[in-house]
């Protein structure tokens, strides 16, 4: 328990991707079967308890301390499951013995809905706080430490050295403690094949295009779609088993049972996941945020944002895997597969006709509905190949909304920047042209270059006005502050940010030392700019 | 009547007493005798901690005539008291942060020795929390006051473990007064320190810790650990280290982590050690990819750790954490215990339900563990 406990702690705390694999990976190597497993179930989010609720541990923690000293300290630190695994009793005893994530999880998983409390305190009893917290972290269903399964993936594929998609194309197949794939991953046994039916395909992506690439090309070779922004998916459907997966192969058939219902099929479909009635009426992505982080899904919602897919590709046709085919028989197939299924909830992407760059870059910079972000290329003869292959695809994609803000806080980084002031706050005007003031729109913290970095630091450092911990407040007035030149991919609406906008992937793009803050833009620029 | 003697309300202090109510029973006139005789010999006044009959202030936080001095941090340790009465290391220590002068005149306790200040009654006993730390016991009309400074009872290699004096009345710290606040075993943690070093040997660890007593007890721990490549430190740290070696406390080898412009060294893999503030500087880009630690009480609480961006915590402190304190108060037998400077309030509820007398200090001028 106390390296799992360990684990969790690294990782919550770790800024650096690289960091949080080699942890993972370690942690793997290290422990044997079947904590391992367990730990690995526990970071993908395939380790559930019959759930334990606050009010519970509330109880548990009242029967064994002095209320006014738990409201002191629940006071201090804020975080329930924290707050108990650090003033439970005993444990000062800090004894050597440890009871194993699979103990535990063994006698959790074993507990009638009676005795849970007792076994958890019992639990609770012999365990080091940072284990508790991963216990009460686990039972109450949030783990939280900023590991995707598919980073916990690519983790398991730098520990056996093999490509991070052959996990990805096992994966569904595979049950914790996953002893089968740890053993192959060790080179003590053969890759598992369970024949299992309805699993992830690795999806196929694309390069951006880059100076020169299109000039090596020919046009005539390649096909272009839309590069529609909802989320990509694959939908599957084998025997009795249909499923949706999200591009990295998390399985997110539960948060859309209107477009599981209408997977009545056999075969692979890869699409984009939108909202609206196709192929008309498209919702804009705000409406497509109504669907997405969730678990569960109400009634309104999908009938007021249905989904729909939109197709791209066709992986599997009845039995047959078709990946090997070049994309214009693909394209073929998948245009008569979409032709049987239900229009409500399926559609074809539609072929985009040019004849030269000029032209599609013309298209590319109106596209004809505010959800695509550009162009996608795909060479008439290429295979579907799991991963990025350079050339057979590629995506162009609409030029960024810049506007000019001005610098108003600036945060310490984390890792190799922990002594640069690296996440910038920024604002526009608002308010009376005569009395303008500033309202923050949005954060970044790249697009800068390593010396741009130390130059905004420096001014940081220069200019600060007032300190919050790790934040500092920089000088930004009409006359004296640094415009910081902001590009973005869109704007939401935000009942949660007083200026109402949000952008989506806002990014630094030039400094603006020339330019005085009181010529940065204002807000209802931006508000112009709303999708619908 | 007014409870308070003659000389606080000359002083013009009167807050400390307005939580007693007047006597109603024989016990608690009593009570409040005893109370009062306590009082007499030591209470709060704006420079700190007063013993009228002994004329002299522990710890003062302003420059006094007369001051007894437990250790040498900086906040209980200041500059230009006329007199100084502490341990020679605490003295010692005193003269390196602050110049020989840092007193007009000083005097050497020691340990376990009885001084005798204006008919006061005054002895120093080790107090485990840094170098030449010493709780100071105060004796007078047959009352013994205990005035802890900051101590902690889990072993230190590098300084004498806590001597338990019994007394009537304990003044106890209460940094980490909170049932939150539970440190774990040190060589648990810098096994964490250690193995972060040995997985990521391209990253150089930057362990911030307070110059004075944490700084070479991290070095002292990792020692014991059997980690004998040489140690950076800050040059904050440098003098420190220098005067713990002469105490006999072996660090091993310790070099500079400052280069010269011209003949950058590389510090994968190495351990640095400076004082906090240090790694958010611009001291710090000269590490590469570094990993930033911080050995402190403070870090047994998550969300503290990530205000400060750190990125591997070290629960290593030197103040008592609640199973200490509770525990002393305990064992030193005190029919009244004083709480002062933390989380007091927490502290004093726990005396009660232990029927035990408390009441906060509220002296002024003390830190939280140094950030």
């Amino acid at each position: 328990m106390k390296c799992f406990a360990e684990l969790l702690d690294r990782l919550l705390l770790t800024p650096s991707r690289n960091a949080k694999l080699k942890l993972m990976a370690d942690h793997f190597r290290e422990v044997s079967d079947p904590d391992r497993g367990l730990a690995l179930a526990a970071l993908t989010g395939n380790l559930s308890f019959a759930s334990v609720k606050p009010a519970l541990l509330r109880a548990l923690i009242a029967e064994r301390m002095d209320p006014v000293l738990f409201a002191y300290s629940y006071d201090y630190v804020g975080d329930l499951a924290e707050t108990i695994s650090l003033v439970w009793p005993g444990a000062d005893a800090a004894g050597d013995e440890d009871i194993s994530l699979s103990e535990a999880v063994e006698r959790l998983h074993g507990a009638s809905r009676s005795d849970a409390p007792a076994v958890l305190a019992n639990l609770l009893d012999q365990l080091q706080p940072d284990s508790r917290f991963a216990i009460i972290k686990l039972v109450t269903g949030g783990l939280r430490v900023g590991v995707s399964a598919r980073l916990a993936k690519q983790a398991l594929a730098d520990l056996g050295s093999v490509d991070v998609h052959e996990i990805e194309e096992i994966w569904h197949g595979l049950e914790p403690p996953y002893n089968d794939l740890f053993a192959w991953l060790d080179g003590k046994a053969n890759k598992p094949e369970h024949g299992s039916l309805a699993l992830f395909r690795p999806v196929m992506l694309s390069n951006p295009v880059q100076d020169g690439d299109l000039e090596r090309i020919d046009p005539a070779d390649y096909v272009a779609e839309w590069k529609w922004d909802g989320i990509r998916v694959q939908a599957v459907c084998e025997g009795d088993l249909r499923r949706l997966y999200s591009r990295t192969g998390d399985e997110i058939s539960g948060a859309f049972p209107d477009l599981l219902e209408a997977l009545d099929f056999s075969g692979a479909l890869d699409g984009e996941l939108l909202v609206g009635h196709p192929p008309d009426h498209t919702g804009s992505f705000s409406d497509l945020q109504q669907r997405l982080n969730r678990k569960s899904v109400s009634a309104k919602t999908m009938r007021d944002y249905p989904a729909f897919m939109r197709c791209y590709d066709l992986l599997l046709d009845g039995g047959e895997d078709t990946r090997s085919l070049p994309f214009s028989d693909r394209r073929a197939r998948l245009e008569a597969f979409v032709g049987g299924l239900d229009p409500t909830r399926f559609d074809l992407s539609p072929i985009v006709a040019f004849t030269d760059w000029q032209e599609l870059d013309q298209l590319r910079s109106e596209p004809p509905h505010p959800v695509i972000e550009g162009i996608m290329l795909k060479r008439r003869d290429a295979p579907y190949v799991p991963g990025r292959p350079k050339g057979p695809w590629f995506k162009w994609k609409r030029d960024p909304h810049i506007i000019d803000a001005v610098l108003m806080y600036a945060q310490r980084g984390h890792g190799k920047r922990s002594s640069f002031y690296s996440d910038y706050t920024f604002g526009v005007w608002t308010g009376p042209e005569t009395q303008p003031e500033l309202v923050p729109v949005g954060k970044a913290y790249f697009g800068f270059t390593d010396e741009e970095l130390r130059q905004i630091d420096k001014y940081v450092r220069d200019n600060t006005i007032d300190r919050f911990g790790p934040v500092r407040s920089v000088r930004a007035e009409r006359d004296h502050g640094l415009v910081l030149e902001v590009a973005f991919e869109g704007l939401n609406r935000s009942t949660r940010h007083k200026s109402g906008v949000a952008m989506r992937f806002p990014r630094i793009s030039r400094l603006r030392w020339d330019k005085p803050p009181a010529e940065a833009d204002r807000l209802e620029t931006l508000a112009a700019m709303l999708d619908g | 009547m007014c409870p308070e003697p003659a000389c606080m309300r000359a002083a013009g202090i009167c807050a400390v007493s307005s939580d007693f109510a007047r006597p109603s029973t024989n016990a608690a006139k009593a009570y409040l005798f005893r109370t009062m005789q306590a009082r007499d010999l030591l209470h709060p006044r704006p420079e700190g901690l007063y013993c009228p009959p002994g004329d002299f202030f522990i710890d003062p936080v302003r420059p006094v005539d007369r001051a007894l001095i437990t250790h040498g941090h900086s906040d209980h340790a200041r500059a230009g008291h006329r007199h100084v009465l502490a341990t020679q290391q605490t003295l010692e220590i005193m003269a390196l942060r602050y110049g020989e002068d840092f007193a007009h005149s000083s005097q050497a306790g020691s340990l376990g020795e009885t001084i005798d200040v204006n008919g006061v009654r005054v002895s120093f006993h080790p107090a485990g929390h840094v170098l030449g730390s010493a709780q100071i016991a105060v004796e007078h009309g047959g009352i013994r006051i205990v005035a802890s400074g900051d101590y902690k009872r889990a072993p230190d290699p590098t300084c004498a473990d806590f001597e338990l004096v019994p007394c009537d009345v304990f003044i106890t710290e209460a940094t980490f007064g909170l049932p939150v606040f539970r440190h774990p075993r040190p060589r648990d943690e810098i096994g964490r320190l250690l193995k972060s070093v040995s997985q990521f040997p391209e990253r150089a660890h930057l362990v911030g810790a307070y110059a004075l007593g944490k700084a070479q007890r991290v070095i002292r721990l990792i020692r014991d650990c059997g980690y004998d490549h040489p140690i950076y430190i800050h040059g904050a740290l440098a003098r420190l280290c220098d005067y713990y070696d002469t105490q006999g406390i072996d660090l091993g080898p310790l070099e500079p982590a400052t280069v010269e412009r011209s003949a950058k060294r590389d510090f994968s893999g190495a351990i640095v050690v400076g004082p906090p503030s240090a790694f958010a500087d611009r001291w710090a880009r000269r590490f590469p990819d570094p990993v930033t630690a911080f050995a402190s009480g403070w870090m047994r609480i998550r969300q503290r750790v990530k205000q400060r961006g750190v990125e591997l915590p070290l629960i290593l402190s030197d103040h008592s954490d609640w199973d200490e304190l509770t525990r002393t108060i305990t064992e030193t037998g005190a029919r009244e215990v004083w709480v002062t400077h933390g989380r007091e309030e927490a502290l004093v509820r726990w005396c009660e339900l232990q029927g035990v007398t408390a009441r906060p200090l509220h002296l002024v001028g003390y830190e939280d563990e140094a950030e």
